[in-house]
């Protein structure tokens, strides 16, 4: 009678059965599983897994299954996701197709796109990456140049895009293009997707301060791209760009929920490297209650994405809640990393080479990378903007701001 | 361990708004302060408070209560919060209750369960003895005699100590001030002979006082629990204080907010309304980041309390940073708040600065966020 409980119990079932159990352990950053033309796989479990998911059509459990999809109901998919939550299975791979991409096609894509773009994405096949930044179009987003010239069957496209993430591993991307020079700027953008095997394209990495980076710069020089990679109505890419970013959002609160474990356990690098509380100076006794603060801003932060998916199930408004989110993690982890500098003094301060420990070079790289963080995906300034403007409702500025 | 209110436990949030909205809405509060009522709270009030059986919740029904859990009670405290509404809930109720509850025995329960949860009586906690938080920091001699004990030392910042029918004091029945064993837990009658309550008046009118006590003699059966153990009991009630002290802290930086975020909107200043400034729409933005964090951290404090599955060490550091951040985003709050209103954030007109001073003290009672801050790492420690 209660079908929703016999899908719990055959789900449970099922997933017990076929997770392998080292696909059940926290994940370390390096062996998350991008889905693409070429997924690698470092062990036999994660493909066994990769695998079987991909053939439940569970990468994107609640598409529908004409698509690709596992064809199962929003009840279903979140009875799916806490069983795996429960035992505690790691997403067999990364998608940023799926999670994003995927429900804008659904929303806005012909029949033929859904038939054509889904189901590879589906079963894993395809790695996206995303063309939004410019080198002059950062926060102000809608001020993006590369153009899309109608050629007759085809568009041409010039231009460059920057900071696209794995642009140089990924097998197609999804970009926002000027399709009308002359419109208000919001209104002359379209969402294009194309090949990156495409001739005219290449993609560069960039270097950071932090050293190697997953971010790259692509260039585009007279890149032909078929009509039928238009997603949505041309000039209208904005309301998509919108929907798209949302999905991110809600994107990087399930990974949130993945609790990546932390690389850099606050207390327990305190206990490694300052000395006990018996035997501590002033400085050390301050040093040691400002790490600890920082470790109870974190566990806060920890129990709001916790929160955060409990309202989401629960049917709640979690706008409010999800506003701040990235806002929150981004500088919390600058503040921490600074406190962690603080505690390991110069043993933080390395930069290769056999006078540090591995951990203490990561840290330094870590320090660096941090202030990428509240720059990248809508920077601090900009969460803050979207936090008065959507969630306090505060009135607008007499300048165009972002944050609408 | 769930960080949301059950349908029933946000029913009960909203018939709290309703009722203190009408009954007793900040104006009220102020009312009390400029009458200069002593107990710092309304009588008829706290009667009702009691008849719609809030004084039950936290307690198991074999002790006359309602065993509605303590995230029931903080979804009360975070609307008393809201409307700075003065009671003896939380002196009484959950840090009194909860030491007979853990502690006393069956004729201690018989004698005093039923008139604290009738609000026939009145228990005040009495801990504090130096300015700043320390329950193990405990000087207050109980030396053992022929006839019980006998208590010399003093108490302070005693909440609802005015009027109360009895205190829980605890003593020093053997070790050092500052080690957790030797503490004893006692109850004294208000009107033991030797000892001298007299009123603090601070900031935020409420009901403080001071004990005295001078060769007060009490019986061995005014011991509550084991002598010499009474730390760990303390520290269980005051746990239950300090999450349901941090809910109401939370209910207040929440009307602060709301109401400046209001103010922002319609103050006009330059021919604008001074929310569309970007320095104070991202000042503000920060104070709304701050009150989630909050109430994530509220909501597993309460959740901690209630779920028998935690080990103590991860429920009192659940409850240390529950306490610690609702301190925090209610005194940023605070501050902001006052700045944002500007020359009328200053001025005894407006309920800002009520806010402001009732946010300061409940900062600093059962632990201001140093003390938690240390008690958190203290914990973490412990546990590895």
């Amino acid at each position: 009678m209660s079908t929703i409980e016999d899908f719990r119990r055959e789900t449970r079932a099922w997933l017990e059965a076929n997770c392998p159990p080292s696909m059940r352990t926290p994940m370390p950053e390096g062996e998350l599983v991008w889905g693409g033309r070429e997924v690698a796989f470092e062990t036999e479990d994660q493909r066994l897994w990769f695998a079987r998911m991909r053939d439940k059509g569970w990468f994107c459990p609640d598409w529908p299954v004409a698509y690709g999809g596992g064809g199962l109901t929003p009840e279903q998919t979140a009875v799916l996701e806490a069983e795996m939550r429960r035992l505690r299975c790691r997403p067999p791979q990364i998608n940023l197709g799926i999670w994003m991409l995927g429900p804008v096609i659904l929303e806005f894509g012909t029949e033929e796109q859904k038939r054509q773009l889904l189901p590879p994405m589906a079963r894993g096949e395809i790695r996206w990456c995303q063309g939004f930044s410019e080198p002059n179009a950062g926060s102000d987003l809608a001020s993006l140049k590369t153009g899309a010239v109608d050629a007759g069957d085809h568009f041409v496209v010039n231009g460059t895009k920057i900071w696209t993430s794995y642009g140089d591993k990924s097998d197609w991307m999804y970009m926002l293009v000027r399709t009308d020079p002359d419109a208000p700027k919001q209104q002359g953008i379209s969402l294009l997707v194309v090949d990156m095997r495409s001739p005219g394209i290449e993609a560069k990495p960039i270097d950071l301060i932090s050293g190697k980076s997953s971010f790259c710069q692509v260039f585009f020089d007279d890149v032909k791209v078929p009509k039928g990679q238009l997603i949505g109505p041309l000039d209208g890419g904005w309301t998509l760009a919108k929907a798209l970013l949302q999905h991110e959002r809600r994107a990087m609160s399930k990974f949130g929920e993945l609790s990546l474990p932390t690389r850099f356990d606050l207390l327990s690098i305190v206990g490694r490297y300052l000395p006990p509380p018996a035997s501590s100076s002033p400085a050390d006794v301050v040093l040691r209650q400002r790490a600890c603060a920082m470790a109870m801003d974190e566990m806060a932060y920890s129990l709001s994405a916790q929160r955060m998916g409990e309202e989401m199930r629960a049917g709640r408004d979690v706008s409010g809640l999800m506003s701040i989110m990235k806002l929150v993690h981004s500088e919390q982890e600058k503040d921490k990393f600074e406190v962690l500098l603080d505690v390991l003094g110069h043993r933080a301060l390395g930069w290769e080479g056999e006078a540090f420990e591995a951990q203490e070079l990561a840290l330094a790289r870590a320090w660096l990378g941090s202030f990428a963080q509240t720059i990248a995906g809508g920077s601090s300034e900009v969460q803050l903007n979207v936090i008065a403007k959507r969630v306090l409702e505060l009135p607008e500025g007499n300048a165009g701001r972002q944050g609408k | 361990m769930s960080l949301v209110y059950s349908e029933e436990q946000q029913l009960l949030a909203d018939t709290a708004a309703e009722f203190l909205m009408a009954k007793s809405p900040v104006a009220a509060q102020r009312a009390l302060r400029d009458a200069g009522a002593a107990e710092g709270f309304d009588a008829a009030l706290w009667r009702e408070i009691v008849d719609m059986g809030w004084s039950a919740i936290p307690f198991p029904e074999s002790l006359g209560g309602l065993a509605f859990g303590c995230k029931g009670l903080g979804a009360v405290f975070e609307q008393i919060g809201r409307k700075l509404s003065a009671s003896p809930l939380l002196s009484s109720v959950v840090l009194g209750g909860a030491v007979i509850e853990l502690a006393g025995t069956e004729a201690q329960q018989a004698e005093w369960m039923a008139a604290l949860i009738g609000g026939g009586k009145r228990i005040a906690l009495a801990v504090d003895e130096q300015p700043r938080h320390d329950p193990a920091g405990i000087a207050l001699r109980a030396e053992s005699n022929a006839g019980g004990y006998l208590l010399n030392g003093s108490k302070t910042f005693v909440a609802d100590g005015i009027g109360a029918d009895a205190y829980v004091v605890a003593a020093r029945s053997a070790g050092r001030p500052g080690e957790r064993a030797g503490i004893s837990l006692f109850l004294v009658p208000a009107d033991a002979p030797g000892l001298r309550m007299s009123p603090m008046r601070m900031l935020d009118s409420r009901n403080h006082a001071v004990l005295a006590l001078d060769g007060v003699q009490i019986g061995a059966d005014a011991l509550l629990g084991a002598a010499g153990e009474g730390f760990d009991v303390l520290d269980a009630a005051l746990d239950r204080g300090r999450v349901c002290l941090a809910a109401e802290l939370l209910g207040a930086s929440q009307a602060l907010l709301d109401m400046t975020v209001e103010y922002l909107k319609t103050r006009v200043q330059f021919d604008v309304p001074i929310g569309s400034f970007q320095a104070l729409q991202h000042r503000a933005a920060w104070c709304h980041a701050h009150q989630e964090l909050a109430r994530s951290a509220v909501m597993a404090g309460l959740a901690a309390l209630d779920d028998p599955a935690l080990d103590g060490a991860a429920r009192a550091r659940l409850a240390s940073l529950a306490k610690w951040k609702a301190g925090d985003a209610a005194h940023r709050i605070s501050r902001e708040a006052v700045q944002m209103h500007g020359g009328m954030g200053v001025t005894d007109e407006l309920d800002v600065g009520l806010f402001l001073k009732r946010i300061r003290v409940a900062q600093a009672c059962l632990g201001d966020g140093d003390f938690h801050v240390q008690r958190y790492g203290e914990l973490g420690t412990a546990e590895d």
